[in-house]
């Protein structure tokens, strides 16, 4: 095999790497020192760091971000680990992941409608006395709907943990007297922490930017770090700031990346 | 007792996993117009649905860019790999593939906002092309991470087999390689055609005025409130990932059979 016809083979690869990934980055953190007038500037950064609100805005994303891994791995760690206890394990997986492959926004509209004044969680709340509430546009509706759109997410890196761990480990442990917590607390989860690093990393970094549901759910009153996004980009057209925004996005995602460690993903589910 | 307490925790997860989506389709068969009270089986909305000319096009437009950037994607993701797959310094194949995966990382909004970028300055117009051309770019590094467990699987002595018996380059890759790959190609497919058909941010981004994806669609309807016809269209995409899940488990069941009969061979 001659070298110069197979390095051909790698052409369109290549350029996508230099057309669709260095470029787009490069090019994101070039827009983010111009302002409106298309000068170069540092007002943007001075704008930014200066300004109560954007910090304001940037802790409270990365706060609700939190809040919401936090739920997800509280509910997916128990799941994965009950499932991957299951007979046909594959199959009951693989039932977690089909919700993933409903669109995005579907499961948004659904909770609309089961959020909504006459709604489906309200003649619940009726129901069993408590009246209804006003649920829909709420920061706890936002939580709840981004929660339930990323435990599947978190339970598959998990499961794969689990699949991973040598079962004669959990065994010497037994033999060896520990309790079921003991094995758990000093056998089981130490392994299997890889896996929820790897749920962290696939559920923290889109929480940051999951601007349709602050939209849809949260009634704009929520404002993540992708919402500001896509307000200065698509409405004020205001690219500079918008792009000093990701800018600090990507730093924040590299920030979870580093401290989540070099798990990649694992089993490559759709977003 | 402990099990009764696991099992009693799955079925909660389940029901609150599958409650949201049921509860669109039961309504899709209602005749009232909200999500609130089911007034009687009716297949009115259904009918709605497949005679709004706007909403059939938009199917049609999602369907075309789903297939072609999938096709294209799984093409370039294929070569991408078996790039990677000979390069022999260790510091090139790592950075090789911490840039392939720069894109799998990056939320959507970077993704989107620096792909409009990127259009804007070569002057590329928003519309059918820019967002054929963003989820073949977001779609590739997919097919890379499917395809190159399957490479490396692959033994250098059948390689050199077939060169020792004569094969040229082209017929190393079309009578070895890539049927031994085949799996990783399949399965690499399908994650960029569910990637495409479940985006919403990045085409959100790239789309312009003129050209609309369903993802873009729902977003706008549902900003506007409920309307029974985007229950309808649930129904119909629900059965369609069934129908996509059910390929992709066949998929992969066969690929393990087939590993199954390999190590029967050996042993």
């Amino acid at each position: 095999m001659t070298k110069r016809k197979t390095w051909l083979y790698f052409i369109p690869y290549g350029l996508w790497l230099a057309l669709f990934v260095i470029a787009p980055v490069a090019l994101i953190i070039y827009q983010s020192f111009f302002d409106l007038g298309h000068q170069f500037t540092f007002s943007n950064y001075s704008t930014y760091f200066q300004s109560a609100t954007y910090l304001k805005m940037t802790l409270n994303s990365v706060w609700y971000a939190f809040l919401i891994t936090l739920f997800t791995g509280l509910i997916s760690y128990p799941t994965a680990y009950f499932l991957h206890q299951l007979k046909h394990r594959q199959f009951w997986l693989l039932l977690v992941i089909l919700p993933t492959w409903i669109n995005i926004l579907l499961k948004a509209y659904a909770f609309i409608g089961i959020f909504s004044q006459a709604g489906l969680a309200n003649q619940f709340l009726t129901f069993i006395g408590i009246g209804p509430q006003q649920i829909l546009f709420t920061n706890a509706s936002f939580i709840f709907v981004a929660t339930y759109i990323q435990i599947p997410f978190m339970i598959l890196p998990i499961f794969n943990a689990l699949d991973d761990l040598n079962p004669a480990f959990v065994n010497a442990s037994r033999d060896l007297g520990a309790s079921n917590w003991q094995t758990f607390r000093r056998v089981i989860f130490p392994l299997t922490l890889p896996g929820v690093k790897a749920g962290v990393q696939a559920v923290f970094i889109p929480s940051l930017s999951l601007f349709m549901l602050t939209r849809l759910i949260g009634g704009n009153k929520v404002i993540t770090l992708g919402t500001a996004i896509e307000e200065h980009f698509l409405t004020t057209m205001n690219w500079g700031m918008g792009s000093t925004i990701g800018v600090v996005l990507i730093i924040a995602m590299i920030i979870v990346m580093t401290l989540t460690g070099d798990q990649r993903p694992k089993g490559g589910t759709p977003r | 007792m402990r099990q009764k307490f696991a099992k009693a925790y799955l079925i909660l997860v389940f029901i609150i996993l599958y409650a949201p989506i049921l509860f669109l389709i039961v309504y899709s068969f209602s005749q009232g117009e909200t999500m609130t009270n089911y007034h009687g089986f009716t297949w009115r909305h259904y009918q709605t649905l497949f005679s709004d000319a706007r909403m059939l096009a938009i199917v049609a437009n999602t369907l075309l860019v789903a297939l072609l950037s999938s096709l294209i994607a799984t093409l370039i993701g294929t070569l991408g790999a078996l790039s990677i797959n000979r390069t022999t310094k260790r510091v090139t194949r790592e950075s090789l593939l911490t840039l392939n995966n720069v894109l799998m990382v990056s939320p959507d909004v970077i993704i989107g906002a620096s792909f409009l970028i990127f259009f804007t300055m070569l002057k590329i117009p928003l519309g059918f092309g820019s967002v054929l051309m963003s989820h073949i770019a977001f779609e590739i590094p997919i097919v890379v991470l499917m395809v190159l467990p399957r490479l490396r699987e692959m033994s250098a002595s059948m390689l050199d087999a077939a060169q020792d018996l004569g094969a040229t380059t082209r017929q190393l890759l079309s009578q070895v390689i890539v049927p031994f790959i085949s799996p990783g190609i399949f399965a690499g497919f399908f994650m960029a055609l569910t990637y495409s058909l479940d985006d919403f941010a990045v085409t959100f981004f790239v789309t312009g005025n003129g050209f609309s994806t369903l993802s873009v669609e729902i977003y706008s309807r549902a900003r506007q409130g409920i309307n029974l016809e985007i229950n309808a269209l649930s129904g119909v995409m629900f059965l369609f990932s069934l129908l996509l899940v059910g390929g992709y488990y066949w998929i992969q069941q066969a690929s393990r059979k087939r590993k199954h009969r390999k190590r029967e061979v050996v042993s």
